[in-house]
């Protein structure tokens, strides 16, 4: 079924102003609108095209007016947020994420046009710990419940979109837990994380990271708003990066904190605005999560970049302190030096 | 309640700016300079031998190792899914084990044949000596001797996921958590799964019952090869039992640390540090006849427990019929 009218929720933060715009760009999708509590900012409005935009909170009844008033039959929900400093504080986060899919779904289930509804997950509702499968399938339920912060968030969401799913099975449903995205643009905690100077890790552990690409992400929320991609699907890029590795790959130090220091470090790292690291995403930074993207894969039928794409898409941004050529000029010039061969000419 | 207004971004006339002419497509530079970095010194020893210079031996080992750090430095290495770093396992974590294999515990192998050179295979053996050194000859027994080069994976328990340092070596030696998901995953994935069924019962057990199989779980590795229609293959490991022989175990000591045991042995703590040194026992090895699963009917045998509780049996009989026989060949605990 080729959607009439799309909505798009969070549309003012990078990847629904993206989504807004690629859904803008198809000639076959008579509306776009989009829906967020700030104006999106002055340079990326060019990018918006023919977006309509409506300032209103998806706390307030409000948004069930903007979605029967313009026969709204596609809502993407992307308004869950991952960063209490980015939303005004923990409480003013949790609000906006539950309450305000509370009050969007319930909009949605009063309105006849609704036919598909795209939520915006995240393999966090998997938790992290250290008896977690080596790969998380979509119906692996999580060893620990997330207990706080964005993941909780993103467990109480998912439910009660499970709910709506029950309530109107004639809406097609499609949730996607996408893993930590990164990318040439996007600013995650991440992102911010692997740019700082001297990058923290915890003493003693080395988690596999899964990446996936800023683009690829645009690409299946594209999907599954035009084709019809109704279950639970894990998005991200094949393969997995150690810490240390992807550390290492962006060319920086990093240190190592011992854990009973590590709440106190993050607390001291939140508080100067570097890196908005919850308390479970300090779990995530011990014990890592892999999820097994070969649903989606087969599902879509299209293979996203892999992890270490993704990573490398990333690190063409972030000025390297050292260069991995410099590396592999030191140890040419150490072998010359030691082995007394005849010197190499100089490689580019 | 106001009402709901839509704000236009832009007239109606405003041309909608394609997507994307904003964002330039993913520059992937990186990965060709990287790409190229490590074919470079892999061919370093080679490249500077005009034929007058032959790299001696050394020189080549030296240029492995700067290469291997260089690797290290820039994160230029590929792990799989489950952490598996073959490149550390193979330079760093493996070669320190030799001499303990071939020098200390003298470890005899017998039956590698029974190993396939490719394809999944369910390793499962009897566990011993208070700390898994018994994992560990077996994985180098596989790595070194098998004509294949098998890299053996092992479910470990919990315990070893949750402590520091010793975790994340686990995974990068490609070790795994002992859990149906990860077993039936790498099975599926053709890779050798190693498993000790006995788990802390049979490491953390006193001197006295030596040789005597313990309990072998809830025969959850029997269900994964099942499942994967992948071939048992049974080992009996003798010489373990002897490195440290327990012959108390501090349960105070045990609660603080949270640990399943604290032992003591004959030189433990006694001797502090060097009560450390395992003895030096004879060891042996035996890989037994593989029992295939392929025809047992798949995922549905695997759901009846009798079928399970009966090859979970007959695996435990065999190694430890198996142990006996060993035993009875070998003439001293040290020779």
């Amino acid at each position: 079924m080729q959607p009439r009218v799309v909505l798009v929720t969070g549309v003012s933060r990078y990847l629904g102003t993206r989504l807004a715009s690629t859904l803008a760009a198809d000639p076959s999708i008579e509306r776009v609108i989009g829906v967020d509590t700030v104006q999106p900012r002055r340079d990326v409005l060019d990018q918006l095209g023919r977006t309509e935009f409506v300032r209103a909170d998806i706390r307030n009844p409000l948004i069930a007016k903007v979605i029967t008033q313009a026969e709204v039959d596609t809502v993407v929900h992307m308004n869950v947020i991952a960063t209490p400093l980015g939303a005004g504080g923990r409480t003013a986060m949790k609000e906006i994420n539950v309450i305000g899919t509370m009050q969007l779904l319930a909009a949605c289930q009063q309105a006849p046009s609704m036919r598909k509804l795209v939520v915006k997950s995240t393999t966090a509702v998997y938790g992290s710990s250290p008896r977690d499968p080596a790969l998380f399938t979509e119906d692996a339920g999580p060893k620990s419940l997330p207990k706080s912060g964005y993941a909780k968030d993103a467990v109480e969401v998912e439910g009660y979109v499970r709910g709506f799913g029950r309530r109107r099975p004639d809406v097609t449903l499609s949730v996607l837990r996408f893993t930590n995205f990164i990318g040439p643009v996007i600013e995650t905690p991440l992102s911010r994380y692997l740019s700082l100077p001297v990058v923290p890790t915890v003493l003693g552990f080395d988690p596999r990271i899964q990446l996936c690409h800023e683009d690829d992400g645009i690409e299946v929320l594209r999907r599954c708003v035009l084709e019809e991609h109704p279950g639970i699907f894990n998005i991200g890029g094949r393969g997995v990066l150690l810490l240390s590795q992807a550390i290492r790959r962006v060319g920086r130090p990093s240190i190592a904190i011992p854990s009973p220091a590590v709440t106190a470090v993050a607390q001291v790292f939140r508080r100067a605005g570097l890196v908005d690291f919850s308390p479970e995403q300090m779990r995530y930074l011990e014990h890592g999560r892999v999820a097994d993207v070969s649903r989606a894969e087969r599902e879509f039928d299209w293979v996203p970049r892999s992890t270490a794409e993704a990573m490398d898409s990333f690190v063409d941004r972030a000025p390297r302190l050292v260069s991995p050529e410099t590396i592999a000029a030191a140890e040419q010039r150490l072998l010359g030096l030691l082995t007394r061969a005849p010197k190499e000419p100089a490689r580019a | 309640m106001p009402e709901a207004k839509i704000i236009p971004l832009h007239g109606p006339s405003d041309p909608p700016s394609s997507p994307g002419t904003a964002k330039a497509p993913p520059t992937r530079k990186a990965a060709p300079t990287r790409k190229a970095a490590p074919a470079a010194p892999k061919a370093a020893p080679a490249a500077p031998a005009p034929p007058a210079a032959e790299p001696t031996a050394w020189e080549s080992k030296l240029a492995g190792g700067l290469a291997f750090l260089r690797r290290r430095l820039t994160g230029d290495y590929e792990i799989d899914d489950f952490g598996f770093d073959p490149d550390l396992t193979e330079h760093v974590l493996l070669p320190p084990l030799r001499p303990l294999y071939d020098k200390w515990f003298r470890v005899e192998t017998r039956g590698l044949d029974n190993v396939p050179d490719i394809g999944g295979a369910l390793i499962v053996a009897n566990h011993s000596g208070t700390i898994p050194l018994d994992a560990l000859m077996t994985t180098l027994a596989l790595h070194d001797h098998h004509p294949a080069h098998r890299s053996l994976r092992l479910l470990g328990a919990d315990l070893v996921f949750t402590l520091p340092l010793v975790a994340p070596l686990a995974r990068k030696s490609g070790n795994t958590l002992a859990c149906n998901a990860d077993a039936e995953r790498l099975l599926a994935a053709d890779e050798l799964v190693g498993v000790f069924p006995e788990g802390f019962k049979g490491i953390g057990k006193p001197f006295s019952e030596r040789y005597k199989l313990q309990r072998f779980g809830r025969g959850g590795f029997v269900s994964a090869a099942l499942r994967t229609g992948k071939p048992i293959i049974p080992v009996s490991i003798v010489g373990a039992e002897e490195i440290y022989p327990i012959i108390g175990n501090s349960k105070t000591v045990a609660r603080i640390l949270g640990l399943p045991y604290a032992p003591i042995t004959p030189l433990f703590p006694l001797l502090g540090p060097l009560g450390a040194v395992p003895l030096p026992s004879k060891w042996i090895i035996e890989f037994g006849e593989p029992i295939e699963t392929a025809d047992l009917g798949g995922p549905t045998a695997a759901d009846d427990p009798m079928l399970v509780f009966n090859l979970t049996d007959q695996v435990r009989e065999t190694i430890q019929s198996t142990l006996y026989s060993l035993l009875m060949q070998r003439r001293s605990v040290f020779f």
